[in-house]
């Protein structure tokens, strides 16, 4: 379903013009498959590189790595049946996704090597492909990625940095396969932090998604039920736990209702209710709170004593509280109150928490706005375009399996605004 | 069970000559009766019976039934030595030192000769298959009706003769096509190849200036030397070529793949005991071979990667390393097959996907590499080839006075053949 725009630019005549004029031609972004879709090169040997050839063995995914590189006794010792790439020997070598190791680098002299890597890879990379730099917390890599990101991203090219914490090197599976993939489509110019909890498969498991019947909820429901999760959707209306989440009983009934035991809470229910704050009222403020914010914290701490262990719960935020928005402090300050909640929550039992932050998203909500600014908004991100509901949907249930916790998770195409 | 040593007394060869060059009318068996018979002046072997002559040739005309027995026939060793021909694309010339050295250590026989020859001028043409078919039927006809009735078949365009191909029939790519693949498959580069190929002509031609090739060689039909080799060849020069397999940006040239050539090789071998009887000397020692074969069909691997699977396996059994080798003879079909092949024995990846080792072989160093010229300047007359590198490793072992060398030798149909020899 591409937007308007988007075909016009990939009709014959208007697309001719349009790249005359210099207007952005967004590419249609692969999304719906679990495979790679072309060819990885890995590159990079420092603690990371043999983990993620193991993950790239799993994924049966078309590999290769130079030849005399240090990386090649890696990928041999996971297994992985590399191909062999040399720069320097004409071929017609493409490639789908550009993985590099970055933990080897000790110094800031050796920076370079992101150079070396990338500098004869980065044209070879197919439309909607992938980069993807594991790293150790290296404040350097996050400029390089978020730039990288911005060059790459009008191709439909996304780029994001793994920060994996000391002893967490065999964890990377799942969140390396979700970035790897199309379910990744629209996360770009991401930071991840991966620490030392373990993946937990979606399937089987219960999951309760509030507002889980329309837009964004319906589709984090369904990407769950696909992934064989069994879902409870909650909403006003039309949905299998009819309930108002602002209700004062409504923590308590939720926490009967799932006595036996809950796995993956969804906060994904939301309201706006836009008014520059000189026109704001406090009841307008404080009703939005009370749904955004207020009724996730109840219901958190209700359900909490009902989560199994490694459980996991995602809030869905806004690019609205990283970045701000006219007309919206209501609406960004309950967003962000929920980031608050990700950071400040005890949690134990290898219970996770952790928050996606969707910047364009194609839904009615958007919709509804004004052509220009809804134009403008699509546009302003790396990738040119709005992202998708099941864009949101596939990183919830990437945060709701894997053991990364307290991430903030921005769905934005890596968008112009915010940090 | 009790195995003697297989001494290597000698060898000798024609010159090389390119195909359609000095040595057009002259035919494998032509070419194999004078290069045995130069073997023979150099060993006083005239008249003398030898247990066996083992040969064969690739592109072999349908008369050349018995080929080898017939060169034996036309020269100088006694009638009543017997002889016989094997086939093995390129890995004949090295597969008839096989068969003599493994009958020699069971003590089925004292003294042979392994030899090869191959001609690409003097190449066997066909009649028609068509043409070949309705000759065929109206032969099996009986009666006049049905004779006449097969006669009506023949058409004007069975007059077209078969004529040999260097393509594999289960691809219907040439071997240089299926090279052009490994080199992209490996990364090869375009240097490498012409840097291979620049030396294997600087390092012949050395070895002919210093009088290397004195007693391996006998002049033919007015040719003294190789006629591929090229003293002057240079990485520049060979720059300027235009790739000939693997499309635009193919990166292998005429300069950097081998000839098509004419030309034949013998080798002679012997028990030690014959040998001292004789007073000959002992140049080396057959030591052990290997042969392997690759699915290049239908798993696509490299057509001439077979040699990297057996020389692990040759390896292995006598619990030799790399490290262990003085010297390394890998047959020059084409730079990119050396380039390849090396990449693969030193690629962790590869030992353990394919060759399932826990380590590579490791790298081969270049001044131990072919130090007297390889095929890409000697050129390449297909089952000659490997007499030419058995004689010459031989002798520079015998130079150095005591080592161990290694060879290996690509061919057609997904095959290889290692071997070791040592002094």
């Amino acid at each position: 379903m591409a937007d308007l725009y988007t075909q016009l630019m990939r009709m014959p005549v208007t697309s001719t013009v349009g790249k005359r004029i210099g207007l952005p031609q967004p590419v249609e972004l692969d999304r719906g498959s679990s495979a790679v879709g072309g060819r990885v090169l890995l590159g990079g040997a420092g603690r990371l590189a043999e983990a993620a050839a193991r993950v790239l063995a799993e994924l049966r995914a078309d590999s290769a790595t130079a030849l005399d590189d240090p990386v090649r006794e890696l990928a041999a010792r996971a297994g992985l049946d590399a191909a062999v790439f040399n720069p320097a020997a004409p071929a017609d070598h493409r490639f789908k996704a550009l993985v590099f190791d970055a933990t080897g680098i000790s110094t800031s002299a050796e920076l370079v090597e992101l150079q070396r890597f990338f500098h004869p890879t980065v044209g070879r990379l197919q439309r909607s492909g992938r980069v993807v730099v594991l790293g150790g917390e290296r404040r350097a890599l996050e400029g390089f990625t978020r730039s990288l990101g911005k060059e790459l991203g009008p191709r439909g090219v996304t780029v994001n940095l793994v920060h994996v914490e000391e002893g967490a090197e065999e964890r990377i599976g799942a969140t390396l396969k979700f970035l790897l993939t199309p379910r990744s489509a629209y996360v770009s110019g991401q930071v991840i932090r991966v620490g030392t909890n373990k993946h937990k498969p979606v399937a089987g498991r219960t999951a309760l998604v509030t507002g889980g019947s329309r837009g964004i909820g319906a589709a984090i429901a369904d990407v769950l039920e696909r992934e064989g999760a069994h879902v409870v959707r909650l909403d006003l209306a039309d949905a299998e736990l009819e309930l108002d989440i602002t209700t004062p009983d409504a923590p308590e009934r939720l926490a009967e209702r799932f006595a036996d035991g809950l796995d993956i809470l969804v906060h994904n229910a939301g309201v706006t209710k836009d008014r520059t704050l000189a026109k704001m009222p406090e009841d307008r403020w404080q009703s939005l709170m009370e749904v955004n914010l207020l009724a996730p914290e109840r219901i958190t701490e209700a359900l909490v004593p009902v989560l199994r262990d490694e459980g996991r719960i995602v809030c869905v935020s806004s690019l609205s509280a990283i970045a701000g928005n006219a007309g919206q402090t209501n609406y960004a300050t309950s967003k962000a109150g929920l980031l608050d909640l990700v950071t400040d929550i005890e949690l134990d039992r290898g219970i996770t928490i952790n928050a996606v932050a969707p910047g364009f998203i194609e839904t009615k909500m958007t919709a509804a706005m004004p052509v220009g600014v809804r134009e403008v908004g699509r546009r302003l991100n790396s990738l040119r375009q709005g992202g998708l509901p099941v864009d949101v949907a596939e990183t919830v249930a990437w945060l709701a399996g894997s053991g990364v916790d307290r991430n903030v998770v921005r769905v934005c195409g890596q968008s112009l605004l915010g940090a | 069970m009790n195995t003697r040593r297989v001494a290597i007394v000698g060898g000798n060869r024609i010159p090389f000559a390119r195909a359609n060059g000095p040595y057009a009318h002259a035919s494998d068996q032509d070419m194999l009766t004078a290069t045995l018979d130069g073997l023979v002046e150099r060993f006083g072997l005239e008249g003398e019976r030898v247990d066996e002559v083992v040969a064969g040739a690739v592109l072999k005309h349908a008369r050349d039934r018995d080929l080898t027995r017939e060169a034996v026939l036309g020269s100088k060793l006694a009638p009543e030595t017997a002889a016989y021909d094997i086939q093995q694309a390129c890995g004949t010339g090295l597969e008839t030192v096989i068969a003599v050295a493994n009958k020699i250590a069971l003590g089925q026989i004292d003294v042979g000769i392994a030899g090869g020859v191959d001609t690409a001028s003097d190449a066997p043409i066909a009649v028609n298959e068509d043409l070949r078919q309705v000759l065929l039927d109206l032969n099996r006809a009986k009666s006049l009706p049905s004779r006449a009735r097969t006669l009506t078949r023949l058409r004007p365009g069975q007059v077209v003769p078969e004529i040999p191909r260097n393509s594999e029939p289960r691809t219907g790519l040439s071997m240089g096509e299926h090279t052009a693949v490994m080199a992209r498959d490996w990364g090869v580069t375009r240097e490498e190849q012409d840097e291979l190929a620049a030396a294997s002509h600087q390092k012949l031609a050395a070895a002919y200036d210093r009088g290397f090739f004195g007693d391996l060689l006998t002049p033919y039909l007015g040719l003294e030397r190789d006629q591929n080799l090229r003293p002057d060849s240079s990485v520049e020069k060979l720059a300027k070529l235009k790739p000939v397999f693997g499309g635009e940006d193919g990166t292998m040239t005429a300069g950097n793949s081998t000839p098509l050539s004419d030309g034949a090789s013998a080798v002679l071998l012997a028990s030690e005991a014959w040998a001292a009887a004789r007073g000959l000397p002992v140049l080396a020692y057959f030591v052990d071979a290997q042969t392997a074969a690759v699915d290049h069909v239908h798993k696509g691997e490299g057509l001439l990667m077979a040699p990297a699977y057996a020389m692990p396996r040759m390896l292995g059994r006598n619990d030799l390393a790399f490290d262990d080798f003085d010297l390394f003879e890998i047959h020059e079909a084409f730079a990119a097959q050396v380039a390849a092949t090396r990449r693969a024995w030193r690629d962790p990846v590869f030992a353990r996907e394919r060759l399932g080792l826990d380590a590579p072989l490791g790298e081969i160093p270049d001044d131990r590499l072919n130090v007297n010229g390889g095929s890409l300047a000697a050129g390449h007359p297909f089952a000659a080839t490997g007499g030419r590198i058995v004689a010459a490793l031989a002798k520079a072992l015998n130079e150095k006075g005591s080592g161990r060398g290694v060879i290996s030798i690509c061919a057609a149909g997904g095959q290889g053949v290692v071997a070791i020899l040592e002094k």
